[in-house]
């Protein structure tokens, strides 16, 4: 039990960094915002380097429920990181209304996708999941005098809570078929002959994950939620819970489902290819920004399932390196969303107002335009386009071609509503609405332009160091 | 062949340029964005003067593992050599013909011109083919803003139409490309091109890699996106679109589809000369009746460009060199014919060829140099354009007459409509004020017209120093070909004819004609 406390270091210092914010905001009050989130903060970075220390440690916990291994660790990187991101740029947005439950609810929903990532029995699953989620619910509606945060908090409540009852049926189903909730113990009798129990069981376990990770046809709630929350808890929930519910889904269907490929596989293909072209025809009519980067994330989820269909090692290596790399894209493109302020402050969201951005604020829109959106589009020469030639590289060599074809046609799709934001910024003219050079955001500004550069070319040059990362982490599932 | 990085650095000219044209304010950008252009073409010029002819296949060679999965591998032989000659000598005068005509977001401007400078000269050094890939495509952004800021009323859908038909055919060929990877097990590209591809992959590989270089080319059916692209682009984006981003197409054939996948191109032959029949009767005739002077020569360049894919899968000497003329001559020519149409659209504003007349009356110098272009581009003797379609022509005949004299129709059309424009807008009464007002060509203009016209000449009077460079990388390609290449129907005994239709099928193999053409 002691040894086992020894590996589970990151879920300890957020526990106790989460109470201690907690304290800190009850004792020192709201308005202490500097000392609450240089706690939550200091314990996201000691969070990260007890996860450092940890990699290459390969080692089941608390009777092999829980798997502290490099796959989990590349996962909870990329989760710290968000909720660093997402901790810092909330003072400004919020101004007055900031409270020290924000930063201890996002630690607490680290804590719990970092649980979810490592999660290698269905109870653990849950109890990650649900952590997660219960977080992620009251972020939602943060802002609790503001209308349209309140009914993102409900819908993402009720919807997740359905989820929540689908994911739980299926979970009882497997248990029920296979007598046992450990991953392994399920994969042993995945491996013997298939019943119709056992199948029921796996469909609504992904269907409950499908919910969390916003793939068609799951994906409703997913739009109004990126409207209606924050920004800041938007740019929180594009981000860190894709990487944890993709890394549970990819664990769940290699590691328990791993035998029975042919059963799940057809279900991720549709998945992947509702979710590439119904991301893509969505977005096309969208009027709000935050609406249009739903869209775009449920598009590159798609694009991720690809990957994640092809069942390989190298499947899962360019999984793990699109949720990188997406997760840099899309936290880059909602600071800027950020920065969009008019002249009398307000947050403007709407996209027909961006039109002539590049001749009011040319460095932002060359941020937002060339960089994010060429990105997601995955047009080279811009980085963006490393990962998705890397899962479709996967299906490829797995031989599902047909499947690659038809993403990659799709994905020509999702290039249109890629460009013509760009159209609105570049070549229409300019709105009535002002964009002031807002000022004073040098970690925000520092950290765009970090990620653009990034993004550009520069990123080429970090594909043998991401290439040996995500084999070190994929190698473990197999 | 130092170990100098020679390419990397024509690669980082311009780059740097375009970065610090974003951040010298306009007036300066100009000078920035020229001075990148010339210091390129100079680089380019030593490159030329450097290039060993008869010397080994791939010249420069540079290479660097930075990519881990891909490599930085540069380097050039006699067809890409000439390619980046074309690309470096049209980017100054492009950057000078837009010296004026330009007046908004200047920098901008600039700045995209030289990142199309950069991704065109890659696609032509790259030599791994993710590397490849990566420039092909990158083209597509400086080009989508460069139509959509700068062009004209429509120039919104013209630059979503591009983009996304280009776009469409780009990503199968990068299915393709995995493919190929899978099954080479490397990405170099001088390894895949002696790599024989089992045959029936190689059908759907060629499929793939044309519906992308079909496209760019662009080939009849698919060519709608250029007479939009062409019109709404501003004249040194028409310049550097019908210049050098249509060569790539064709470039592609010959560096890829061609060497890559020899039996599929043998069998599918006949659909590039179908298709390529089509496109010089249907474009030339479709070109004879547009009102709009950029439209014209935009369907001439479809119609110029099936000859050149015709001359290549013609398989022999003769017709991939001329092909490869064409592309040169037609880049120097069809990027002077769009800024002839520049210069009367700086001064009256609009393209319609009804609304000028007269033009040698009042604009002589102008009227001698479009004459002269015209003539190129019909393919005069002693002008670049007849050494392209004499010798494509001939090797076309060697290996189908039919397709010859199909093509050769479509020279007499070409003839018929840029006459016909010539004496719409130059010759004619004088009558109409507005025109009258023109001034004749200024400096600036000279400045472009000049060099253009002298490498027209150049390239009709001495091909040779154009071809020679080229002459042994194309007698690989031959001989690479040759066990795939179906028998032309020009070594049948007299008094044996037989249908058209049965060209292909015949079992006697033509004897190849090897060697020089001079």
């Amino acid at each position: 039990m002691t040894a086992d406390l020894a590996l589970i270091w990151p879920e300890l210092i957020l526990t106790i960094g989460g109470l201690i914010t907690l304290m800190i905001g009850t004792f020192a009050g709201d308005r202490q915002v500097g000392l609450y989130q240089l706690a939550s903060l200091l314990t996201l970075a000691a969070a990260t380097a007890a996860v450092t220390a940890l990699f290459g440690v390969n080692a089941l916990v608390f009777s092999g429920t829980l798997a502290v291994d490099s796959f989990g660790g590349f996962a909870k990187l990329l989760i710290y990181a968000a909720s660093f991101v997402a901790i810092i740029v909330a003072p400004r947005f919020f101004k007055g209304g900031m409270r020290a439950e924000y930063p201890t609810l996002i630690l607490f929903a680290a804590l719990g996708m970092g649980i979810m990532a490592s999660a290698r029995d269905l109870m653990t699953l849950y109890v990650g999941l649900e952590l997660n989620s219960l977080a992620a619910y009251v972020l939602a509606s943060f802002m609790r005098t503001d209308e349209r945060s309140s009914e993102a908090g409900l819908k993402y409540f009720v919807l997740g809570a359905l989820a929540s009852g689908m994911l739980l049926y299926g979970i009882s189903l497997l248990y029920g078929f296979s007598g046992t909730t450990d991953f392994a113990g399920i994969a042993k009798v995945m491996g013997g002959e298939l019943n119709i129990g056992l199948i029921f069981g796996i469909v609504f376990v992904l269907a409950g994950l499908g919910f969390k990770i916003s793939a068609v046809p799951f994906h409703m709630w997913t739009p109004d939620v990126y409207e209606g929350a924050p920004t800041p808890v938007t740019t929180f929930f594009a981000s860190a819970p894709k990487v944890a519910a993709m890394a549970l889904m990819t664990r769940v269907v290699i590691d328990a489902m791993g035998p029975a490929t042919t059963a799940w596989q057809q279900i991720i293909i549709f998945l992947a290819l509702a979710s590439i072209i119904l991301g893509a025809v969505g977005a096309i009519g969208q009027k709000n920004i935050k609406r249009l980067l739903a869209y775009s994330s449920i598009n590159n989820v798609g694009f991720m399932l690809v990957g994640l269909a092809a069942g390989t090692q190298q499947g899962v290596e360019s999984v793990l390196t699109y949720l990188l790399v997406y997760m840099v894209t899309t936290i880059g493109a909602f600071l800027v969303v950020l920065q969009l302020r008019d002249d009398k402050g307000n947050q403007v969201e709407s996209i027909p107002a961006l039109a002539g951005l590049s001749q009011r604020r040319p460095g932002l829109a060359a941020a937002l335009a060339v960089f994010f959106f060429f990105s997601l589009a995955g047009i080279p020469p811009l980085f963006g386009f490393w990962p998705k030639y890397l899962v479709f590289e996967a299906a490829m060599n797995a031989n599902l071609v047909p499947l690659a074809v038809a993403g990659i046609v799709a994905s020509v799709i999702g290039a249109f509503y890629y460009i013509a934001i760009i159209k609105t910024m570049y070549f229409d003219d300019k709105s009535d609405t002002e964009f002031p050079a807002g000022g004073g955001a040098v970690a925000e500004d520092a950290m765009i332009t970090a990620s653009a550069l990034w993004l550009s070319v520069i990123g080429y040059l970090f594909i043998p160091m991401l290439a040996v990362a995500s084999a070190h982490a994929a190698s473990v599932l197999f | 062949m130092s170990g100098f990085p020679i390419l990397s650095l024509m690669l980082a000219v311009p780059l740097v340029g375009a970065i610090a044209c974003l951040f010298v304010g306009d007036k300066m950008s100009r000078f920035v964005a020229l001075g990148a252009t010339l210091a390129t073409f100079v680089l380019g010029c030593i490159l030329w003067a450097q290039f060993d002819i008869g010397g080994a296949q791939w010249q420069f060679t540079e290479r660097a593992d930075l990519f881990g999965r891909f490599q930085w591998a540069l380097g050039i032989d006699g067809m890409a050599l000439m390619l980046i000659m074309l690309s470096v000598f049209l980017m100054p005068l492009c950057i000078l013909a837009s010296w004026e005509a330009v007046k908004q977001r200047v920098s901008l401007y600039m700045a995209m011109f030289l990142i199309m400078e950069v991704v065109m000269i890659g696609v032509f050094m790259a030599q791994d083919l993710l590397l490849f890939y990566i420039f092909f495509e990158a083209g597509l952004i400086p080009m989508y803003i460069i139509i959509g800021i700068w062009g004209g009323a429509n120039r919104k859908y013209a630059a979503f139409k591009f983009f996304l038909y280009t776009l469409l055919g780009s990503v199968l060929m990068l299915l393709a490309m995995i493919a190929m990877i899978q099954e080479a097990g490397t990405t170099d590209i001088p390894t895949l091109l002696n790599y024989d591809f089992p045959v029936q992959m190689q059908t759907w590989l060629w499929l793939a890699f044309f519906a992308s270089l079909a496209v760019k080319m662009p080939m009849w059916p698919v060519h709608t996106w250029l007479p939009d692209a062409h019109v709404q682009a501003p004249t040194a984006g028409s310049m550097i679109l019908a210049g050098v981003l249509l060569k790539l197409g064709a470039y592609g054939f010959i560096r890829f589809m061609m060497p890559m996948f020899p039996d599929a191109s043998g069998q599918l032959m006949w659909l590039v000369f179908v298709l390529s029949m089509i496109a010089v009767v249907y474009t030339s005739l479709v070109a004879l009746v547009q009102s709009d002077m950029k439209k014209l020569i935009a369907y001439s360049s479809v119609a110029h460009m099936a000859i050149v894919t015709a001359g290549l899968f013609a398989f022999n000497q003769q017709g991939i060199e001329g092909a490869l003329i064409i592309m040169l001559s037609h880049g120097v020519v069809s990027a002077a014919l769009f800024f002839c149409v520049g210069v009367i659209y700086d001064r009256l504003h609009t393209r319609e060829i009804d609304r000028y007349g007269g033009l040698a009356v009042n604009m002589p110098a102008y009227a001698i140099f479009f004459m002269l272009f015209t003539m190129a581009s019909i393919g005069l003797p002693g002008t670049s354009g007849f050494v392209g379609e004499f010798l494509s022509l001939a090797g076309i005949y060697e290996a189908s007459s039919t397709v010859a004299f199909v093509c050769t129709t479509g020279i007499i059309l070409g003839a018929a409509y840029m006459l016909y424009l010539y004496r719409r807008v130059v010759f004619g009464e004088l009558t109409k004020d507005d025109v009258k007002a023109m001034p004749d060509l200024n400096p600036r203009e000279w400045a472009i017209m000049a060099p253009l016209a002298a490498v027209a000449l150049w390239m009709g009077v001495y091909p040779e120093s154009f071809l020679a460079p080229m002459r042994g990388d194309v007698t690989t390609v031959v001989a690479r070909l040759a066990p795939a290449k179906p028998a032309g129907d020009a070594h049948l005994a007299a008094g044996k004819p037989k249908p058209a239709a049965a060209d292909h099928g015949a079992p006697a193999h033509g004897s190849s004609h090897a060697g020089g053409v001079q």
